[in-house]
């Protein structure tokens, strides 16, 4: 679904991206897992064209996403810092992306708003809100539209242990219904009965892209955070 | 993208700045059209203050709320819109909201007091004004990523346009005083679009015969149809390239 070819990324003298190649199909729930600064962040922003590379392409469904909009339809993005003008209330930062998306009200998905409760909150500013809250309002709109692509960084920091709950049952759900979800997160424990995939990244390359039972198997350990210690340690 | 621009006008007026703006300009018209009787008068030192104010706010508030709402930049970026729109919505907010409140905070004044050809000349410059310094605004805040730098380089731009250029254009005119540069002049004020406006306002008010030789030059080019539109062409071309610039730097901007 999404094929990131020879994608070269400097913010000033840094290289942080240096020629990622990846393939990411629909169906996979993928693990981006890697140091601090190894350029996970800037991989999704890339993706969605939020930061634009120096050199290399990356299509979506086929097509080149340089310059483009409508691709974006398809992704829900959650940030790993939401970011929100302040003086909005969560009801009319809601209606203002579905006013951008224009989608219409029975064919969106309200399971989180729902199961947030974010009824309750929809008042409120954005800028009164705690870190876990924003995190829940973030995780809302990534969801609501019903993409085909969910990309979510660092989705359950800030979150208490119910409301992270509900969104790993979130996950789970959506990935039955032959998505492509990309997770970053540095709580490997969280990923192991999510994801299928790990793609290791590492000083902006990635290092190694297998299914998460080739990574078990091969490094001969049954938790995901054991084989990345494991991989880690024997470089 | 006419959501995004009522977005952004919702999100301007919710700050209160602009409304503060319009009644202190509001204030300032009816008091110069209050003390003086004679409404040429009033229009040249409404000239005067709308000169240096209106060109400060319209980039000083531009570029303080692009830093502030670079949030709300950031999530519209990362949504199904293109960057072109954001950048010309977010222009077309900026710009509507500052012309709108010049027009109330001067125009209706002079609409009321003084309803001449110099009255309306001065409504439309001081509108193109607030079009361009915001278009200005933009170009420096999309490429200076630090808050306080672009707020220095808005407030510099400013100094240079309102005081700077004419320090410069003085100094020009001692040193080549003794040859013929008066047509020279005619182009270097296109440089300026503040100057632009001045001239084209005491020339209505038949100011220029003060301005000796240089104001008959002057009143040859401004004061005829060709002059009027190749002014209106140049002061086009002040709104419309710093925003050009400052959206081809936005399109490839690492938000």
């Amino acid at each position: 679904m999404i094929q990131i070819q020879h994608v070269h990324k400097r913010f000033g003298k840094i290289t942080v991206l240096n020629n990622v190649n990846l393939s990411l199909k629909g169906g996979q729930c993928i693990a981006l897992i890697g140091p601090n600064g190894s350029g996970k962040t800037t991989l999704i922003k890339t993706i969605l064209g939020m930061v634009v590379p120096q050199s290399g392409k990356i299509l979506f469904k086929e097509k080149d996403t340089a310059h483009k909009w409508e691709y974006r339809k398809e992704i829900g993005y959650m940030p790993q810092i939401g970011r929100y003008p302040e003086n909005m209330t969560v009801g009319q930062v809601l209606d203002m992306m579905k006013d951008i998306r224009k989608m219409s009200e029975h064919e969106l998905d309200t399971d989180l708003v729902t199961a947030f409760q974010i009824a309750q909150i929809m008042d409120k500013r954005m800028r009164t809100l705690s870190g876990g809250t924003r995190q829940k309002v973030s995780a809302c709109l990534a969801f609501i539209f019903n993409p085909s692509v969910l990309i979510l960084d660092e989705p359950t920091a800030g979150l208490d242990p119910l409301s992270t709950e509900i969104l790993k049952e979130k996950i789970r759900a959506e990935k039955q219904k032959d998505k492509l979800i990309i997770i970053t997160s540095h709580v490997l424990s969280e990923l192991d009965d999510l994801v299928s995939e790990v793609i290791y990244m590492q000083d902006g390359k990635p290092r190694f892209h297998e299914t998460l039972d080739t990574l078990k198997a091969s490094t001969g350990t049954d938790r995901l955070s054991k084989a990345i210690a494991h991989v880690m340690s024997h470089q | 993208m006419k959501k995004i621009i009522k977005y952004v006008i919702a999100d301007i007026l919710s700050s209160r700045t602009i409304i503060v703006y319009t009644f202190v300009l509001l204030a300032l018209s009816i008091s110069i059209f209050s003390i003086e009787d004679n409404t040429d008068k009033g229009v040249v030192s409404l000239l005067n203050i709308v000169l240096l104010v209106v060109p400060l706010v319209s980039t000083v508030f531009p570029t303080i709320y692009l830093y502030n709402s670079s949030e709300f930049i950031e999530l519209l970026v990362s949504q199904p819109l293109r960057r072109q729109s954001i950048w010309v919505s977010i222009f077309i907010g900026l710009a509507g909201a500052m012309a709108l409140a010049f027009f109330i905070g001067v125009g209706v004044p002079i609409l009321l007091y003084s309803y001449s050809i110099s009255g309306i000349i001065l409504i439309i410059s001081g509108m193109a004004l607030s079009i361009i310094f915001v278009s200005i605004a933009l170009w420096a805040a999309v490429r200076i990523r630090d808050k306080a730098k672009g707020i220095g380089l808005a407030i510099l731009l400013w100094l240079y346009f309102a005081l700077l250029f004419d320090a410069l254009v003085l100094f020009l005119l001692f040193q080549f005083s003794d040859y013929p540069i008066e047509s020279a002049m005619i182009a270097v004020s296109m440089l300026n679009p503040i100057d632009l406006c001045r001239i084209l306002i005491l020339l209505q008010v038949d100011l220029s015969a003060m301005m000796g030789y240089t104001g008959a030059i002057f009143r040859s080019f401004f004061g005829t149809d060709a002059g009027m539109a190749i002014t209106a062409v140049v002061m086009v071309f002040w709104m419309g390239i710093p925003l050009w610039l400052s959206m081809r730097f936005f399109r490839k901007k690492d938000l």
